[in-house]
């Protein structure tokens, strides 16, 4: 057998004669196309449904076609405009082109509220100069002032310049509280409307202090579960789990129940004599609702990680440390510890993320200081339909996530992660 | 273009992929929900449907035309009616996001007047058909003052007379109105102000003086609850809302009409609707004389044919007359200031951010 296996040059062959090693890439193949196979709907849900949609929506950022599309006349002739003052009647009459087709076509609407996300006020100026676009005659400069006196601001112009290439940045500029000036210098927002830096710190702080409070509560309850016998660590499983399973909607309004002026938790102040009926403390609908709801809802995503983990450590290091002379204070620190930093990691990253893109909890407890980026992200989908400065945000919020992830790559390393 | 909006659609369309698809044989009609929606079951669906027409979903929602928005582009509509504010209506009609609709559908009122006439002025738009008219109102709980009580909007930004907790909707809107309002501007003037820099700024300095005790609402089925919760002593509400908590749920409530803001909710079709047709003659059939004035025996809000405002009678259930409780009875309406669309669709943008950037202040 050995011998006739050999006997093809030095190749070892398989029992139907193919070189063996031949034979055994096939096979690896043949394995490796089935497992291919098996994860290819999942891979092609995932794309569809999750990837394809995101990418899109980000692109929505960059992407601005209605100006450029729909006034291409007076963008030709702006091209050679120099803007350091109102241009000529040249433009005003390819402006009056524009306008008439754009009125014919109906897309007026779409231009009118492109330009006045960047300029208040000017949606009414074009609606209304387009109705009246067809009647009016040369000198086209002085028909259109006259129709508006806003045609004559040198801004209008620049604007319309700044907008109307097809791709553009303001949205990320708007995202963070900055704007292009009349000279195109970017500056910062006039002061009453700068927010957005703001909120997106005020998500960073809340996100860390919700992390950080579930840890602190999430630890030790998990280390009962782990060490508890499984007769009552089971049930306080449940009591964890339950929740867990419990509609955040649910959730969130049992709080707004116990925290509110005339809630539960002040009303047992007051009848205890805690505090005085005037002194009632207002816990809902500021920071401090939704850093107190967050926490609850979170915390088994903080509790679930570190257990799993816990639930590996075998007891016998922790009494081999003591028994070797540590006290227990410093065979926690330096023996127990340092074995649940992978649950530490996972439960934390897992619950900075979730925070960070928290959206109906400080919606419906978070009043005015309590409000996060994706209560911003929403407004602009929903009220204001500015999709392009919603998509803004929240790659600005996408890439704030991508650098913390990275950092903690770099520091604590993501291959220590353990989720479960 | 024609292409990212192609992919846009697949992308939206993925995205509301949890939309659930019915039998396209029914009328999609969308509203508001909670009692309101309640009062257009009663009115409209079911003697629409007794009459033979087609069979209704009815589906909520909570306003805005994102929704809209996203089945237009994604090509993929499946509602066919939907209940929106005016400003709305224009907006989404300069965006091409509704179907205009030719008022020649509609009747005459019952009295033979033209429906062109017999309307409201200002309450057929080219893309929508007003139903109802509803007013932003403040409103306190009686329990809360023994003494005197809040009559006009003054009363509202006065804490040192009525002290207590204030609620306020969590947007620019009305809220700016009600302000410039509270600090003695009449309501005539109220918007010319706001076009000016320093009137925005008297507004937010009126708001500033009841910052910190103000409690904010989004959603229209808020203030009745954080009244009833004790929460807040008085708010601004949707006058309805403030109506039913009055009536059937009994609660000590008392409507301050001193400074209304009005608004209209018309019917609108989404370009592309499946059933344009049903919709249109559901719309001709819900706005006529008799229906338009059924609705008001259900929920607090006026009719917009003026041969149905001698209609309204008495509420379907508690039987209470209903006439004094609609924001267009002459004793309510002596106050009163209509929501400019034009003036919100032009600055809704501006002011909603110096909102938000105030209150995040």
């Amino acid at each position: 057998m050995n011998d006739q296996a050999l006997a093809a040059g030095g190749v070892v062959l398989a029992a139907d004669g193919t070189p063996l090693k031949q034979r055994l890439q096939k096979t690896l193949r043949r394995r490796k196309l089935i497992a291919a196979g098996l994860v290819l709907p999942l891979g092609v849900f995932v794309f569809v449904t999750f990837l394809f949609p995101i990418i899109l929506m980000l692109f929505r950022s960059i992407d601005n076609p209605v100006v450029h599309e729909n006034l291409p006349l007076t963008l030709a002739v702006l091209e050679q405009w120099d803007g350091k003052d109102v241009p000529g009647e040249e433009a005003f009459a390819a402006m009056v082109a524009d306008l008439v087709v754009t009125r014919q076509e109906k897309t007026i609407g779409r231009v009118a509220t492109r330009l006045n996300f960047e300029l208040a006020g000017v949606r009414s100026v074009f609606t209304s100069s387009a109705r009246k676009a067809k009647k009016m005659k040369a000198p086209f400069k002085d028909a259109l002032i006259q129709a508006n006196a806003r045609w004559g601001e040198r801004e209008m112009w620049v604007t319309i310049k700044r907008i109307g290439s097809p791709y553009t940045s303001v949205q990320y500029l708007a995202a963070l509280d900055l704007r292009y000036d009349v000279d195109n210098n970017i500056v910062m927002q006039d002061e009453d409307r700068q927010i957005y830096v703001t909120i997106f710190i005020r998500t960073l702080w809340i996100s860390f202090l919700v992390t950080a409070l579930g840890l602190l509560l999430g630890y030790p309850v998990a280390y009962l579960l782990a060490t508890l016998p499984l007769k009552y660590s089971n049930l306080l499983m449940i009591l964890v789990l339950l929740p867990f399973w419990t509609s955040l909607l649910v959730r969130t309004t049992a709080w707004i129940v116990l925290l509110q002026t005339n809630g539960v938790i002040n009303d047992l102040m007051v009848a205890s004599g805690l505090i005085d009926e005037t002194e009632r403390i207002q816990m809902i609908y500021n920071q401090m609702g939704t850093v107190i709801a967050m926490t609850h809802i979170l915390l088994p995503f903080m509790i679930l990680p570190l257990y799993s983990v816990m639930k590996t450590i075998p007891p016998s290091y922790m009494r081999a440390a003591l028994s070797l002379g540590a006290n227990p204070v410093r065979s926690f620190i330096r023996v127990y510890l340092p074995q649940t930093v992978p649950g530490i990691g996972a439960g934390s990253i897992l619950v900075f993320i979730l925070s960070v893109g928290y959206y109906i909890t400080p919606a419906l407890v978070g009043g005015a200081s309590g409000q996060l980026i994706s209560n911003m992200i929403a407004y602009h989908m929903q009220d204001s339909l500015n999709w392009s400065l919603a998509a803004a945000l929240a790659a600005i919020l996408l890439f704030g996530v991508l650098i913390l992830y990275w950092l903690y790559d770099r520091i604590i390393g993501i291959d220590k992660l353990k989720l479960g | 273009m024609k292409k990212t909006m192609l992919l846009s659609g697949i992308a939206v369309a993925a995205l509301m992929a949890t939309g659930t698809a019915f039998a396209a044989g029914n009328l999609t009609v969308v509203s508001w929900g909670g009692g309101y929606t309640k009062s257009q079951v009663e009115a409209y669906h079911k003697p629409w449907e007794a009459m033979g027409g087609k069979k209704i979903n009815s589906e909520d929602y909570n306003g805005g035309l994102a929704e809209v928005k996203a089945q237009v582009e994604s090509g993929k509509v499946t509602w066919d009616l939907v209940d929106v504010e005016l400003s709305d209506a224009i907006r989404g009609c300069d965006e091409g996001l509704l179907e205009e609709i030719d008022k020649s559908i509609l009747p005459p009122g019952d009295d033979g007047t033209p429906a062109e006439q017999d309307f409201l002025p200002g309450t057929l738009t080219d893309c929508a058909v007003a139903s109802i008219v509803w007013s932003t109102i403040y409103a306190y709980d009686d329990t809360k003052f023994s003494g005197a009580k809040p009559t006009t909007m003054a009363d509202f930004f006065d804490t040192k007379k009525f002290p207590g907790k204030r609620g306020l909707r969590k947007g620019a809107k009305s809220n700016l109105e009600m302000a410039l309002m509270g600090d003695g501007v009449p309501a005539a003037d109220v918007y010319k102000m706001l076009n000016t820099k320093a009137g925005i700024a008297r507004a937010f300095a009126k708001l500033d003086t009841i910052k910190d005790s103000t409690i904010w609402w989004e959603a229209g089925a808020q203030p009745p609850q954080m009244l009833a919760d004790g929460e807040v002593v008085m708010t601004t509400a949707y006058n309805g809302r403030i109506f039913v908590a009055q009536v059937t749920e009994k609660k000590p409530f008392v409507i301050v009409w001193d400074g209304q803001v009005w608004d209209l909710d018309l019917w609108v079709i989404p370009k592309g609707a499946p059933n344009k047709a049903a919709a249109l003659k559901f719309i001709a059939f819900s706005t006529d004389t008799k229906r338009n004035a059924a609705q008001a025996s259900w929920i607090s809000y006026g009719p917009v044919r003026k041969s149905a405002a001698p209609l309204v009678g008495k509420h379907a259930t508690t039987g209470i007359d209903m006439k004094p409780h609609m924001p267009t009875a002459p004793a309510n309406f002596k106050n009163a200031l209509q929501n400019d669309f034009a003036f919100w669709a032009d600055h809704s943008d501006e002011l909603n951010e110096k909102f938000a950037a105030w209150l995040a202040k």
